[in-house]
């Protein structure tokens, strides 16, 4: 793993990317690793795009200021993409994983994008099949540790079922439904 | 024993008030108040305190019930940010005169106006003569070790001055770090059983006036007492810094100096900045660049003497302040600073940056250009700009 780690989470409001840059955090620190996992605020309401970033690192953070170059970007909401450049500041070997239907090399092809790798998953109906709702953060997590090998299944599994069960206590088919998506999309995710 | 977990600056907060497990909170639970009290009320709620929460209806009823609740003899805290803590104004000034060990976080934003909820210093600049005991936090895990200790702080007998401990808002407050977290038996046998240092006010047997009218006959005593207190406070904050680092492993004290020894350039600066400038400074030192930097905790009482000591031996400094003072003249750490230099054995030239107003991102490169603008100072020996603003459109 690289040394420090930055990722962009693009999402709306209401999908969940701040709690997904935080479970990650969680879920890495969970595992020895140094971590960050914050969101941008600016005026947030349903719907309208929200950024969250997920800092991680084999050694202690110390920087304090927005991630301006992320090695990753992950998106939630595919209509995003029409919505400005989602690959700013990515480097050329930058990962873009996108919750969509459609196959990396369509994806590709639809941003016009050269460099980087594109991974895609259908995180919305991963969710909308195992939880009930098209809620794409906690499937992303799942296909992101795949593609970046920062942790096990198993350590995210594991400790995501602990922070879900504190948040969802009594609701047990909610924490069971998203480590059954987490998996999902672990195996579905696709590079190219 | 300590577990290493990941909590976001309000909850590090939230969790030390209630390993404090203080006897009253009072809070007013709304906008401009923090998730520091929402999560601290749920602690109350599912009876994991002792403590008596008492929802009032604005920031200065929070700061008058806690100001009752103190004088009446018991351990007493809230929380606070930005327009919170402009509306207890009148209040912050009869806690200390009445001598309150009362501790409380502040989340520091900026204020009003325009309208602004993010992270920036105004706030408690504008509260640095109400009397306040200030210490200012990095991150997360130093939030968490500040407010323990304030407790040990505020009520020692040598000072009973309340303590404010701030972290930046948004940038801290909201993001989640990694930290290192005690005991709840650890934390109380470290911060003790509250004793009260005068008889309580519902002690009708041993009858006390607090706050009572003193004019030109006594006011002025009341105020040298308070001097007094503060001055002896910085002793006391190194004592229990000290205790503290026996039993954590992490040392704290009135500043931290990061390869200052043999720089040349230095920065000074308070709370999140002083991580990412700390990774400038180990940048510019892989490049043979002799930077170094003052990361300073205590704001009240100032370090005046430590300071001039640490900064006398530098060629160029620059103080980078997160609030203006608007006296034309820069913000208040850099009058502060330059003040203290005035005694010192040299006097380096010495610059002020403001920046980050009204949470305006600090990068690498911000803080880059300030060293750079250094090293050209120590070079020539000539300041071009004393009073500059970082990263704005001019």
């Amino acid at each position: 793993m690289a040394k420090l780690l930055e990722i962009r989470w693009h999402g709306r409001g209401g999908q969940g990317a701040k709690t997904a840059a935080q479970l990650l955090a969680e879920a890495a620190s969970s595992v020895g690793k140094y971590i960050q996992g914050f969101p941008e605020y600016g005026p947030e309401r349903m719907g309208a795009p929200v950024l969250a970033f997920t800092r991680i690192s084999d050694e202690p953070i110390d920087v304090h200021c927005h991630v301006t170059e992320p090695q990753i970007v992950v998106v939630l909401d595919p209509t995003l993409l029409a919505k400005g450049d989602v690959t700013q500041g990515v480097p050329e070997d930058g990962i873009i994983l996108i919750n969509t239907d459609k196959t990396p090399a369509e994806m590709r092809q639809a941003m016009k994008l050269s460099g980087r790798k594109v991974y895609t998953v259908n995180a919305s109906r991963i969710a909308e099949e195992t939880i009930g709702r098209p809620i794409p953060n906690t499937p992303l997590m799942g296909a992101l540790i795949k593609i970046t090998g920062i942790m096990s299944l198993d350590a995210l599994l594991e400790d995501t079922q602990k922070k879900l069960s504190k948040k969802f206590a009594g609701r047990p088919e909610v924490v069971e439904g998203n480590l059954k998506a987490v998996r999902r999309a672990y195996e579905e995710v696709q590079g190219e | 024993m300590q577990e290493r977990i990941a909590l976001t600056g309000n909850e590090a907060m939230a969790l030390a008030m209630k390993q404090i497990n203080p006897d009253v909170v009072a809070a007013y639970p709304i906008t401009p108040q923090t998730e520091i009290v929402q999560i601290f009320s749920n602690y109350v709620a599912n009876g994991q305190v002792k403590t008596e929460f008492i929802t009032v209806e604005s920031e200065h009823s929070a700061m008058s019930a806690t100001v009752g609740a103190a004088a009446s003899g018991v351990r007493a805290m809230t929380a606070t940010s930005s327009q919170g803590l402009a509306l207890m104004w009148e209040v912050v000034y009869i806690a200390a005169s009445n001598r309150l060990p009362i501790v409380m976080p502040v989340v520091n934003r900026a204020l009003s106006g325009p309208i602004n909820i993010h992270g920036d210093h105004s706030d408690t600049m504008g509260a640095r003569d109400s009397g306040w005991i200030q210490i200012y936090s990095e991150n997360t895990q130093e939030a968490y070790d500040n407010l323990i200790q304030a407790v040990r702080i505020a009520e020692h007998p040598d000072v009973l001055l309340p303590t404010m401990v701030m972290m930046d808002g948004f940038i801290i407050s909201h993001a989640m770090e990694n930290l290192y977290i005690l005991s709840d038996q650890d934390v109380q046998k470290f911060v003790g059983e509250f004793k009260p240092h005068r008889p309580s006010l519902l002690d009708v047997d041993h009858p006390v006036t607090v706050g009572p009218l003193a004019l030109y006959d006594y006011y002025m005593e009341f105020k040298r007492q308070q001097a007094e207190a503060m001055a002896g406070a910085k002793a006391v904050i190194l004592e229990v810094a000290k205790e503290y680092g026996e039993l954590t492993g992490r040392k704290y004290g009135l500043f931290d100096a990061y390869k200052l020894d043999d720089a040349d350039l230095a920065i000074v600066v308070l709370s999140s900045t002083a991580g990412t400038a700390r990774s400038v400074v180990d940048e510019l030192r892989e490049k043979g660049i002799k930077a170094g930097l003052l990361k300073l905790r205590v704001f009240r009482p100032f370090p005046y003497e430590e300071l001039a000591q640490v900064l006398a031996d530098r060629k160029a400094i620059a103080i980078m302040d997160r609030a203006d003072s608007f006296s034309a003249f820069g913000g208040p750490l850099f009058t502060e600073v330059r003040a203290a230099m005035y005694d010192a054995k040299k006097r380096p030239p010495i610059v002020d940056y403001i920046y980050g107003l009204g949470g305006r991102d600090v990068n690498l490169d911000h803080i880059r250009k300030v060293y750079t603008d250094l090293a050209e100072i120590a070079r020539t020996g000539e300041v071009t700009q004393v009073v500059n603003y970082l990263g704005v459109r001019e």
